[in-house]
């Protein structure tokens, strides 16, 4: 494995016509607008340069990249100047090099000798331009300024900084967090976090960009300090959300040593947040199990086994089960946090092993109505647009979504696009539906048009609120509709929202949205030009999930922001492999590729694929599998991945019918709180340690590649696969690859789709087949994958679970930015440093009635049970709302959420459950129990004495 | 069927699903046995099918005719 190398064209790409020039002689074609220095590096010719990186817009501060040119004056920086038709330019010369010479001596006055580890760029242009010291006095500005340590990941070091403002750019044109400036003037002018804060107590986000962008080691990775720079990488991508960024995974001897970013990333295009960039050590963190166990009961100590004992025990009791209980007793559970060719695997060996089609996967507690609702509407579960659409967007509305925590890097991009406004470059407007005050709401340089702070439950009224506005007052795209969409179904729902029962004014009271901001957002949606619906999981956890996302649907239908670039339907998938673990077949009801079990055409290829006959009725969801253990009929369960203690709603529910199982498999990284329950734990791989493909929220399908073998000895499709043979269905794939391959040969969405592809293409989007060999960046361009696009009627219907006299408040969940879903990887990094507890945010006046000060305890409960957490008070929420986060098992947040789901799909309703909240002394009996309880279930019992 | 074996949660899930139908233009009760046939286990049908024949007390009327079709 070599160093994969990157070359820094010093300024962006631009877009125009062809300029012709001479760079030292050679002809070059550039786009118009191109700087000389990009334009110089296109031909291979290198100008020296310190301030500029492609990554960011030229500057002109350092002066190094300065070139004549025939016929004008002086020494322009090749940076700042455009390229002009039939431009001769020259890059070296005598006076040239003098210049560049005494500019590097300038600079190395103020910075301080440190070792050579090779990627000090100043250090490099003094060699090649041979200048060993400075004639100039040293700098006494920087020199001895403290260094910051105070980030658990990066330093930052005064001393050898060049104040060339790398950083500060990178802060506010690639992260737009603005959290970095340059203090002071002249000598004393020097890179400042917040207002002369330490990085850690400013408002740096901690993405990486400033040391990424650094050119002098100023900000630099602990890591590399400590092991010493990479000299190996090899290109993965993100365990982290569905955004998918792709890493360059970089190496010293078998270490790892950093993330970087990669430029030809076609989801990340080079950035990265706290946790994609620096939140790995969590595999190799003391807790991590390695060695398969076993136990027979859960009141037992785990007994350590071999890997051969455990697959043979899981298959005899698997065996076992089967034959008292019969098939439709077991099933399995995948995670969006592993590759498509696990999770296919899993599939596979329930449905041809045991002939049921009980299995399930995480998408269930987030994103199954967007399946739903998507497939009716539309034909087919997924986003309609790639990330890159969002850079022609003219109107953004995010729902029930929060991209600067849970997709910070496509906020990133989409900031950029709303930050363009302000700045007079086009950009797009904001409308923002949420019950908080996201922080897309306000933030520099953007602020939302229209923020409809709704109450929590009533997406759908909103919705129907707004397609009233845009159908009464004549804004539908009627040619669009005409031409697209079913007319029968349109004239259907255009009469039902069109009832007077539905307008922003009668829906008011039940909203609490003001009823002139819902018509001025609906105005601004249906005219403003291209716009966009990007929606998280404040959408689709509701009772009316799947109703919300049809409702969405129609509005895009309504006004023809379908079907090309800058619009679309967007969900902002909340894992890493949400998308691709729901096309992989991993629904009791359907094969891969979202056809259902229940069609004889597709049961026959399966079949004839796989030697075994499928079952044509649809299996137990995990609620259902949940139901039927506590009924006694369901009785073993894999769970590959996912921590359904912690993720899943009402936890004793859920513990209740994990306990009422005969055997609990946990394939996990660590003992999660599932395994509390469990009989067998299969030590899983990390996604540094396997190969396989990931597919993010846009469809696109990316390699995973095994940057260091696994610690626990087999990757993850390895031991499904030794599973499978023990328990008599034989696999013998070699690679992954060879997975994706039977893939792509029953999946028509997938046809064309190999490793080779991706090898050579970097990444592609599904639908990938021979009438879209490249892929399909926007989808439904010519018609919709059903063909006729259908309008649903959508009515709001209120949810079951109140608030009254006992629980008069409203509580819904979230993420924040350094954690990701329960923790189980960042509680087991140095993220702890910015989230050590979940806390309960409330408004200050219900805060003040119920006597509740900020960091108090506070018992939160509700009608299904109670937890007691930390009280941060914020007018972030409204009157009537707390909201917490999910992160810490000792919090457990859903022992409060309640078995209320989606109608269609029964996906959790965690964003509303109605709560009382009163001061506390300190944790519940329940709380205290079950840590007990998990103590002792995590005991391992000692290896017996030779 | 004794009160014990009362399916709640199948008559709530069934419930909800009858009134999304109920708004929806045509035949809701189709629409419900059709969701129920696409997304329901067989032994969760079954069950569903057995209290509707012992009484069905709480599925509301689309519902029970759904239920009713699916026999």
């Amino acid at each position: 494995m070599a160093r994969v190398l990157e070359f820094d064209l010093g300024t962006p790409e631009t877009v125009g016509e062809p300029i012709g020039l001479t760079i030292d002689g050679a002809a070059v074609t550039v786009p118009e607008g191109t700087s000389i220095l990009r334009a110089a590096a296109v031909a291979g010719i290198a100008i020296p340069k310190l301030c500029a990186t492609d990554s960011l817009d030229a500057f002109g501060s350092c002066r190094l990249c300065l070139v004549e040119i025939e016929g004008r004056a002086g020494t322009p920086a090749a940076c700042a100047t455009p390229v002009a038709p039939g431009m001769a330019v020259r890059t070296r010369s005598a006076q040239l090099d003098r210049v560049r010479r005494n500019v590097i001596e300038l600079y190395l006055s103020d910075h301080a000798a440190h070792p050579d580890r090779g990627e000090c760029e100043l250090c490099a242009q003094a060699a090649a331009l041979g200048v060993r010291g400075s004639r100039y006095a040293g700098g006494a500005a920087h020199d001895g300024l403290p260094c910051d340590e105070s980030n658990p990941y990066f330093v930052f070091d005064p001393a050898r900084c060049i104040v060339c403002s790398r950083c500060v750019r990178a802060c506010d044109e690639v992260q737009g967090t603005l959290a970095l400036t340059i203090e002071g003037r002249g000598f004393a002018s020097k890179v400042s976090a917040g207002q002369d804060e330490l990085f850690l107590s400013s408002e740096c986000v901690s993405c990486g960009a400033c040391v990424q962008a650094c050119p002098t080691e100023a900000l630099v990775e602990k890591a590399v300090l400590e092991v010493g720079p990479p000299d190996r990488s090899e290109v993965t991508t993100c365990g982290y959300c569905g955004v998918g960024c792709t890493f360059k995974a970089e190496l010293r001897d078998d270490r790892l040593v950093r993330m970087v970013p990669w430029k030809d990333g076609k989801a990340n295009h080079g950035h990265s947040c706290v946790k994609g960039r620096f939140a790995w050590g969590y595999a190799s963190h003391r807790e991590r199990v390695l060695e398969p166990m076993i136990r027979t009961s859960i009141g037992e100590p785990w007994r350590t086994v071999s890997w051969d004992e455990a697959i043979a025990h899981t298959a005899a009791e698997f065996a076992r089960i089967e034959a008292r209980y019969g098939a439709h007793a077991i099933g399995g559970i995948t995670s969006s946090r592993c590759t498509n060719e696990e999770t296919y695997l899993v599939q596979k060996m329930i449905r041809a092993r045991f002939g049921v089609n009980n299995v399930d996967t995480c998408a269930r507690v987030c994103h199954s109505p967007t399946g739903y609702g998507l497939k009716t509407t539309l034909g087919t579960s997924a986003g309609t647009q790639d990330f890159d659409s969002v850079e022609q967007a003219d109107v953004i509305v995010v729902i029930g979504a929060n991209p600067t925590d849970g997709h910070p890097v496509f906020a990133s991009r989409m900031k950029q696009r709303l930050r363009a406004l302000s700045e007079g470059g086009g950009g797009a407007k904001l409308i923002v539906i949420d019950p908080r005050r996201i922080d897309l709401v306000r933030t520099p340089h953007v602020r939302a048009a229209h923020h409809l702070a709704l109450r929590p439950g009533t997406n759908v009224a909103v919705l129907v609120a707004l397609a009233h506005v845009i159908v009464t007052e004549g804004l539908i795209d009627e040619a669009f509709v005409r031409e697209r969409c079913a007319i029968e179904d349109f004239q259907a729902w255009a009469e039902h929202v069109a009832g007077p029962e539905h307008s922003p004014e009668a829906t008011e009271a039940v909203t609490g949205v003001p009823a002139g901001e819902l018509r001025a957002a609906a105005r601004l949606y249906a005219t403003g030009g291209a716009a966009a619906i990007y929606y998280g999981l404040g959408v689709t956890e509701h009772s009316q999930g799947s109703t919300a996302v049809m409702a969405i649907a129609n509005l895009a239908m309504a006004t023809g922001n379908l079907g090309k670039p800058g619009v679309g339907v967007n969900p902002l998938r909340g894992q890493n492999n949400v998308q691709g673990a729901c096309d992989m077949g991993s629904f009791p009801h359907e094969l891969t590729g979202y056809r259902h079990v229940s069609d004889e055409a597709t049961r026959a290829l399966f079949e004839a694929a796989w030697g075994a006959p499928i079952d044509p009725e649809p299996g137990l969801r995990i609620p259902n599998m949940l139901d039927a253990a506590v009924a006694g009929r369901f009785k073993a369960l894999y769970v590959q991945g996912e921590d359904i203690l912690q993720s899943d709603p009402n936890t004793k529910h859920v513990a209740a019918g994990l306990a009422a199982m005969e055997c609990v498999v946990i394939h996990d990284l660590f003992l999660n709180e599932t395994a509390n329950y469990g009989h067998v734990f299969l030590p899983g791989s990390t996604f540094l340690e396997k190969d396989g493909t990931f597919t993010n929220a846009e469809r696109r399908i990316q390699r995973v590649r095994r940057v260091i073998p696994p610690k626990n000895g087999f990757e993850d499709w390895e031991i499904t696969q030794k599973l499978s043979t023990a328990l008599g269905y034989p696999m013998a794939y070699e690679h992954p690859s060879q997975i994706m391959d039977e893939i792509a040969r029953l999946t028509p969405t997938f046809a064309s789709v190999s490793y080779d592809l991706l090898e050579r293409e970097g990444s592609v989007q599904w639908p990938c087949n021979a009438a879209a060999p490249a892929g399909t960046p926007v989808m439904h361009l010519e018609r919709f994958v059903r063909g006729l696009g259908k309008f649903v009627v959508t009515e709001y219907l209120a949810t079951d679970e109140k608030v009254g006299p006992r629980f008069p408040l409203l509580l819904t969940t979230g993420r924040i930015l350094s954690q990701y879903n329960v923790g189980a990887q960042t509680r087991r990094t140095e993220n702890v440093v910015w989230h050590e507890e979940d806390v309960l945010e409330i408004h200050p006046h219900d805060a003040e009635e119920r006597g509740v000060r900020e960091r108090d305890w506070v018992q939160l409960a509700s009608r299904a049970g109670s937890t007691t957490l930390r009280a941060r008070i914020t007018d972030r929420v409204a009157p009537g709302v707390v909201y917490t986060t999910f992160h810490h098992p000792s919090t457990q947040a859903n022992v409060v959420t309640t078995d209320y789901s989606d109608w269609a799909t029964n996906c959790p309703e965690y964003k509303v459950t109605a709560v009382q909240v009163a001061p506390s002394n300190g944790p519940t009996d329940w709380q205290e129990r079950y840590e007990a309880m998990s103590a002792r279930s995590r005991r391992i019992a000692p290896e017996p004495a030779e | 069927m004794s009160a014990a074996a009362r399916p709640d949660r199948l008559i709530y899930m069934a419930n909800q699903i009858a009134r999304f139908f109920d708004d929806q233009p045509g035949d809701a009760a189709a629409g419900v046995a059709q969701h129920l046939k696409s997304f329901w286990d067989p032994q969760m049908r079954a069950e569903i099918v057995a209290w509707r024949a012992a009484g069905g007390e709480g599925l509301d009327p689309v519902a029970r005719e759904a239920v009713g079709r699916l026999v």
